[in-house]
């Protein structure tokens, strides 16, 4: 009993800053609570929920041979120590997605996006990571792929596979977004992330020829480029000639964005992709730290309320729909990611040194995860209210003068001055700040703040923006890099399944997977950027969707292996949670299928300009009737993949209902784990 | 201080995909002492490759 005294203490500490939280109305909060209590909650889940996870449910054996030893090769297979790995698997889950939801999600108050992000990584996201972790280790390190064609059936596995490229596709698309939104009309911002191309090369050529192998020295150059880029930046901006040439709309942005993807993903690695990632990587491991201590030097108060009106109405400007159950797909990584499952079934399962590793580095990082997704929700919530939905509602709504942006978000009960908005622009050194939409900007200006609070004061401002915007961009870029790449082999193989010579990468089948790939992406990219309600609004309910249900998808795999184990008494351990993704994604895709408010039904607003057309009307923001017949078509479009997902999702539900059904009847284990457990029990 | 640093370098090295050479090194000499092992900077390349070349390993 004496061992759990500390941690009662500290239950007691974490539901006393939970209470505060939960209960304050109407006066503001100090941040520092909702840190402190995540803090709790993280810490208390590791030591209880983990630990019977891994002990109870999955029966995990330190004795047990993991493949880094069994196949031991320097490389691949490298059994390491259980730190150095944490920091390998946390750099692979944490992208902008844990950054961005919860921007996005704070249009509702702080509290349903905080209770979400807690609850959410400790019974479902933590679990999910640290399930196919777990199975993947078991079976030499296979993909999320692979693991459910062992499990579940061929079927299933390519039905998986076709989903998981589908995700990859608006995952894209979506970044992509975000970049576009971000840098456009932004001279400063558009120079600072184009210089980082050269300045890559350089670091790759140096790499390559003059000290192969120098990462950390390359990296520390490479590290005084962004920031003269930044100055640089500032110098653009303020240059009367060079200014303009480095401005662009969103639709140049766009396709500026499909051009370096389709360049850069068939480039050799060594020269853009790899000392790019070098440099994203570092620095975002670097201002996450830094975002953490500046935090908590400042203790800001949050300005957000708890609850806001949206909350309730469900009519909310950065995103339509109500809470249940757009919440909990709008913030997905931070709480629950499917994606993860592919990076738990990737390198890191072959790196472990024991099975006591596993909760460690599967349930720990995730929980690492949902604490930046904490920190950005704070970081969202310090801001002026008013100054958050200038930013993020759709310029449809506000103007494009802070004028009518300062009216608009006041009579939506956020009073805020024009003259607000135009200081808060010429603070960032940008032209303006309104319908700055997809997080990304918002949260520059939060880190802004931040930042500038313990170094520099307010000149720093405009550079600490721009550092911000310059990090979030350089990550995102090098994911849509990568992500082409990936894309490309999801494809080949795919279509391998029916031409076994477009696999083998024969001819232009790599150039021809790879342009089908960036014409996927950037086909939802252009049809975001041209959204009047700016993209996010349509795009990101999709992102979310898909990837909860990926997350379901590999939450009913474990509830299968559970059962494969004749472990089924503890499969409400993923069961629950892949009840809930189920439910909040089917209800999501149904919504956005069918629901007659053409603002969140993606049908009813196809029906809607439709009929206009028919009429021979022009409802804005379309110009002419092409612009309409485009619209209607883009909305069928993004139906049909909505319910393509749903296909998918339903057709795995079935064919683990059915794996689990025939597991029961067995009167023995049949999970198919490498090397077998019979064989190790008869061995022991 | 020494081995902390060491560390820390390493899950940098890691963060980017770049396992041990050291410990590559170790392998190669206790279980493959006939093959000599390959240099630093063409352990570097393959791993990079490695890496980069098949797509995947990483996030949203």
């Amino acid at each position: 009993m004496n061992k759990h005294w500390p941690w009662i203490i500290l239950g007691l500490v974490g539901a006393a800053c939970l209470a505060v939280v939960a209960s304050a109305r109407g006066e503001q909060i100090n941040a520092l609570w909702i840190v402190a209590a995540a803090l709790s909650v993280y810490l208390i889940a590791y030591r209880y929920y983990a630990k019977f996870i891994a002990g109870r449910v999955f029966g995990i054996n330190p004795a047990r041979a993991t493949p880094a030893v069994r196949r031991a090769d320097g490389l691949d297979y490298v059994a390491t120590d259980r730190r150095v790995l944490f920091g390998h698997h946390f750099a692979a889950i944490a992208g902008a997605g844990p950054l961005v939801g919860p921007v996005l999600a704070a249009q509702m108050g702080y509290l349903p996006g905080t209770l979400w992000i807690l609850a959410g990584v400790v019974l479902a996201g933590a679990v999910q990571d640290f399930a196919v972790l777990f199975i993947s280790m078991r079976r030499d390190g296979r993909s999320l792929g692979e693991l459910i064609r062992m499990e579940m059936g061929a079927v299933a596995g390519t039905i998986a596979l076709t989903g998981a490229f589908m995700i990859m596709v608006i995952i894209l698309a979506v970044l992509a977004l975000i970049v576009v939104r971000a840098l456009a009309e932004s001279p400063w911002g558009m120079v600072t992330v184009a210089a980082t191309v050269p300045l890559a090369m350089l670091m790759g050529a140096y790499t390559r020829w003059v000290r192969p192998g120098a990462i950390g020295e390359v990296s520390l150059l490479g590290f005084v480029g962004p920031i003269g880029a930044i100055f640089a930046g500032q110098w653009v901006s303020l240059h009367p000639v060079l200014a303009p040439m480095f401005t662009f709309t969103p639709v140049q942005l766009c396709f500026i964005l499909i051009v370096y993807g389709a360049v850069a993903s068939v480039l050799p690695v060594w020269l853009l992709l790899a000392p790019r990632d070098y440099l994203s990587t570092f620095l975002k491991i670097g201002a996450i730290a830094a975002l953490a201590i500046g935090i908590v030097i400042m203790a800001p108060p949050l300005r957000m309320p708890a609850l806001t009106a949206f909350a309730t109405t469900g009519a909310g400007p950065v995103w339509a729909g109500p809470l249940f159950p757009f919440l909990f797909i709008t913030i997905a990584c931070g709480a629950v990611s499917g994606f993860h499952a592919l990076i738990a079934s990737g390198t890191t399962p072959k790196l472990i040194a024991s099975e006591a590793d596993a909760p460690f580095i599967g349930y720990g990082a995730m929980l690492m995860e949902s604490a930046v997704a904490i920190m950005a929700l704070v970081a969202a919530s310090i801001l002026d209210p008013g100054v958050y939905f200038a930013m993020n509602a759709p310029a449809a709504l506000l103007g494009t003068d802070p004028a009518s942006a300062a009216a608009a978000v006041t009579a939506m009960g956020y009073p805020v001055s024009a003259a607000t908005l135009a200081q808060t622009a010429r603070d960032v050194g940008e032209a303006t700040i309104i319908s700055r939409t997809g997080g990304a900007p918002t949260l520059a200006v939060a880190m802004a703040e931040i930042f500038s609070h313990a170094v520099g004061g307010a000149a720093m401002k405009a550079f600490w923006y721009h550092f911000a915007i310059l990090f979030e961009a350089l990550f995102i870029l090098t994911a849509v890099d990568a992500g082409t790449r990936a894309g490309r082999f999801m494809l080949q193989d795919l279509i391998g399944l029916a031409s076994p010579r477009f696999r083998e990468g024969k001819g232009a089948s790599g150039l021809v997977a790879t342009a089908l790939c960036v014409a996927a992406w950037g086909f939802f990219l252009y049809q975001g950027v041209t959204d009047p309600l700016g993209g996010v609004n349509t795009l990101w309910p999709l992102f979310g969707i898909s990837n909860q249900m990926l997350a379901a998808v590999a939450l009913m795999l474990a509830t299968v292996v559970l059962f494969r184990m004749k472990r089924e008494r503890f499969a409400w351990v993923t069961m629950v949670p892949a009840a809930w993704l189920l439910l909040c994604t089917g209800t999501a895709g149904l919504m956005k299928l069918f629901h007659p408010d053409p603002k969140i039904g993606f049908l009813a607003h196809a029906a809607r300009f439709a009929a206009a057309a028919a009429r021979g009307e022009v409802l804005a923001p379309a110009k002419s009737l092409q612009d309409m017949q485009r619209i209607v078509m883009n909305d069928r479009i993004d139906a049909g993949l909505c319910a393509l997902f749903l296909a998918v999702v339903a057709a795995i539900l079935v064919f683990a209902v059915r794996t689990c059904l025939a597991a029961r009847a067995l009167p023995r284990p049949s999970a198919t784990e490498v090397p077998p457990a019979m064989t190790l029990a008869a061995a022991e | 201080m020494k081995r902390v640093f060491a560390r820390l370098a390493q899950m940098a090295r890691l963060m980017v995909g770049m396992p041990d050479y050291d410990a590559y090194c170790r392998h190669m000499a206790a279980h493959h002492p006939d093959r000599p092992p390959m240099t630093r900077a063409a352990f570097f390349r393959d791993r990079q490759q490695a890496r980069y070349g098949s797509g995947g390993g990483r996030c949203c």
